[in-house]
């Protein structure tokens, strides 16, 4: 063998090891999301990472409440189906607890920084002291309004209104003969419909769902002021049929000029303002969800964060993933790509330090105080055995609300009254509890 | 002889007949033409009908973001699989019923009935495990197997009715000929049935395309049909109904066609008997 074929010989050796090692080492890694914006965005820029790593990834892209469906029956089965889930703030207390995720305190990217991470998201997050999942984008409520209406009505919008001048300023801009509502809110029966509307906007009336000892609170005057105040505003003000209303009937109303104001998740802002699709997108103002006074506001927390089952049987890469897609680098790749308005907000304090995001974004600035407003420890006046701002991080917990939403729901629709509605939901949660051993 | 309809009853009921015809069509008509709307277009109130900006943007969008191809074979495979597997066990089960009923065959009959009445959600955790355990989570075989298993009452009433309607005499005639069990089912019975057959696949090949719990929770990639497909374009949080028209449109385009094509067998099967 003369030195050339030897050379050759060798190179193609090492050739094939090198391919060798970097198949060995190139992984094949599930994911479940939910289809908003942002996620969807995260997986058509997601090549980059595969590019970098080597490894590759199946998306499974679906609906949040079929994906609920999905990843928790794999989780609880163990089935290890998927490598990363994306979760709410509602499941991660709740999973971190019976030991299904993995902690994120170690083994993350050298430059994910968790300190940067907004403290409520933070510790909404934390089961422990251990980090369980990974916030991907962050969002609470807020009042969206009609800056033409508001001034119409001779009234001005204060940062931080009182649910007392929302229900005045309502009544001043309804104007049913042109079909415009005062205020439009949700009314749809549902955990994560009218039930977040309202579990956040008892918050601020001082009322819990449950005291210390876990007794269903419905019966207490504060519950009965939120729902009076409630039924008595969206009959005043509040569009026609509006026991139907979720997010989206909600967006539309607005959208086509049809509501005065919206109290909704922060995340409608982008979608308010997009002149493309809204009629009223340069008359949009933004201020803090209302409250009575009592030191609590009417604004629930939420984050689509990204966890690991410990199922998974590749956690090293699907830590790396997530390192990648909920790190600073990320923010600045999609900012790079589709300019800083759709940066996914509401997770990291640098964000809002960033003069750029905030030039892009106008409404940035009362997400991050509505975010920082609530606090998902200590969500309600009184002392609560529970966390969670809109729910509560319970399993039972889902069930429950969607049955109280029905009642709340139906009292909404004229069939019955606010006294029948909490005495109903009392008497269901009681049973429900007691069932479940509290 | 025919009864002689007056040509104002006729009339009558000619219009009533298309008019309940395009109130069932409505539905997909107005999907179909949201689909190549624009979002904000969409959502216009007054609803646009015909004159707007037809647009196939949303076609491209759903076909970039997602796996088409792929669903849409999960979907024919398990469709037609089950069906096919679903027959193959029936037609035996549902001669022994038509023609040897035993004392107990009605109750075995409404037994099988009664399973459906189950909530599938009863039975998740037990099949996701054994699934698990057999390492079948996301394969094609196990949506088969399931779905063949839900189907199966429904395919053996069927088959059970239409084949009521067959002479038992005739069966005998061909034992008297020297048939045995396996020539009379297959050459004796099954021609005969054939329009009952044909029917019964049809509309469980239907039934299965539109399965949309099993299919959705017992799947993640390698075996999501089109109901999964479809499930990753709806949004709670967001007003994409152009996307999500586009995306039903291509899930339902191919078993409408089925339909359409095979609308005179169906028919037929369907009203087997009806009429004696």
């Amino acid at each position: 063998m003369n030195t050339k074929q030897r050379m050759l010989g060798t190179t193609v050796g090492l050739g094939l090891m090198a391919g060798l090692a970097s198949v060995a080492l190139a992984e094949e890694i599930t994911i479940a999301t939910v289809n908003n914006g942002d996620m969807v965005r995260m997986q058509s820029l997601s090549p980059q990472w595969e590019k970098d790593t080597g490894n590759t990834i199946n998306w499974v892209v679906l609906e949040e409440n079929v994906l609920r469906q999905n990843v928790t029956t794999d989780i609880s089965t163990g089935g290890g189906q998927y490598d990363v889930m994306t979760i709410g703030t509602y499941e991660a207390p709740i999973w971190g607890n019976n030991g299904w995720l993995v902690s994120l305190n170690e083994g993350m990217a050298d430059d994910w920084n968790a300190d940067d991470l907004l403290p409520a998201i933070r510790g909404g997050l934390t089961v422990d002291g251990e980090l369980v999942a990974a916030p991907f984008y962050g969002e609470s409520s807020m009042v969206m309004y009609r800056k033409d209406l508001m001034e119409k009505a001779g009234l001005e919008m204060p940062e931080a209104p009182t649910w007392d001048f929302i229900r005045e300023a309502a009544a001043a801009m309804t104007d049913r003969d042109n079909e415009i509502n005062g205020i439009c809110a949700r009314g749809k029966a549902g955990w994560g419909e009218n039930m977040a509307f309202l579990t956040a906007m008892s918050n601020s009336f001082g009322a819990r769902w449950f005291d210390m000892d876990w007794a269903p609170q419905f019966e207490s005057e504060a519950w009965s002021n939120t729902l009076n105040f409630y039924l008595d505003m969206m009959k005043e003000s509040g569009p026609a049929g509006a026991a139907n209303n979720g997010f989206n009937e909600n967006l539309t109303l607005f959208q086509q000029g049809k509501c005065g104001m919206w109290i909704d998740a922060t995340v409608a802002a982008s979608f308010v303002t997009n002149p493309k699709d809204s009629t009223v997108a340069d008359q949009v103002g933004f201020a803090l969800a209302p409250d009575t006074g009592l030191g609590k506001r009417g604004n629930w927390l939420w984050a689509w964060s990204l966890a690991i089952p410990t199922s998974s049987e590749k956690q090293d890469v699907a830590k790396d993933f997530v390192s990648w897609a909920t790190g600073q680098g990320y923010t600045a790749l999609v900012a790079e790509n589709e300019g800083w308005a759709n940066v996914p907000p509401g997770t990291r304090t640098s964000l809002y330090e960033n003069q750029d995001y905030l030039d892009a974004a106008p409404f940035a600035q009362m997400t991050l105080n509505s975010i920082n407003s609530a606090d998902p420890q200590k969500p309600t006046v009184e002392e609560v055995p529970y966390t969670g701002v809109q729910f509560v991080a319970i399993p039972e917990f889902a069930g429950i609300a969607n049955q109280v939403g029905q009642q709340f729901s139906n009292a909404l629709a004229g069939n019955q009254t606010a006294e029948e509605a909490l005495e109903n939901a009392q008497a269901l949660t009681l049973e429900e509890m007691e069932a479940a051993g509290y | 002889m025919a009864r002689a309809i007056s040509p104002r009853k006729k009339l009558m009921w000619t219009a009533l007949s298309w008019g309940i015809g395009l109130m069932i069509f409505f539905p997909i008509m107005w999907t179909f033409l949201t689909s190549f709307k624009s979002e904000s277009t969409a959502i216009s109130d007054p609803p646009v009908w015909l004159f707007f900006d037809w647009t196939t943007e949303n076609y491209s969008t759903v076909l970039a973001r997602s796996n088409y191809p792929l669903a849409l074979m999960n979907s024919i495979i398990i469709a037609v699989g089950s069906t096919l597997l679903g027959i193959l066990i029936a037609v035996p089960a549902a001669w022994a019923m038509a023609f040897v009923p035993g004392k107990r065959t009605k109750d075995v009959l409404l037994w099988m009935l009664s399973t459906k009445m189950l909530p599938a959600v009863g039975v998740l955790y037990p099949l996701v495990l054994i699934a698990k355990y057999f390492g079948i989570m996301d394969s094609r075989i196990l949506l088969v197997v399931i779905l063949m298993l839900i189907n199966l009452p429904i395919i053996v009433w069927m088959l059970y009715t239409y084949f009521r309607e067959i002479p038992g005499e005739i069966l005998e005639a061909a034992r008297m000929d020297g048939a045995n069990l396996k020539n009379e089912i297959i050459y004796v019975l099954t021609p005969m049935a054939v329009p009952g057959i044909a029917s019964t696949i049809l509309l469980n090949i239907i039934l299965a395309w539109n399965e949309a719990f099993w299919t959705i929770l017992l799947t993640t990639v390698n075996a999501a049909p089109l109901t999964k497909f479809i499930a990753s374009f709806s949004a709670p949080e967001g007003l994409f109904y152009a996307k999500l028209s586009a995306a039903s449109i291509m899930a339902i385009a191919p078993i409408l066609i089925m339909g359409w094509f095979s609308q005179k067998q169906l028919v037929r099967g369907l009203t087997f008997g009806a009429v004696k």
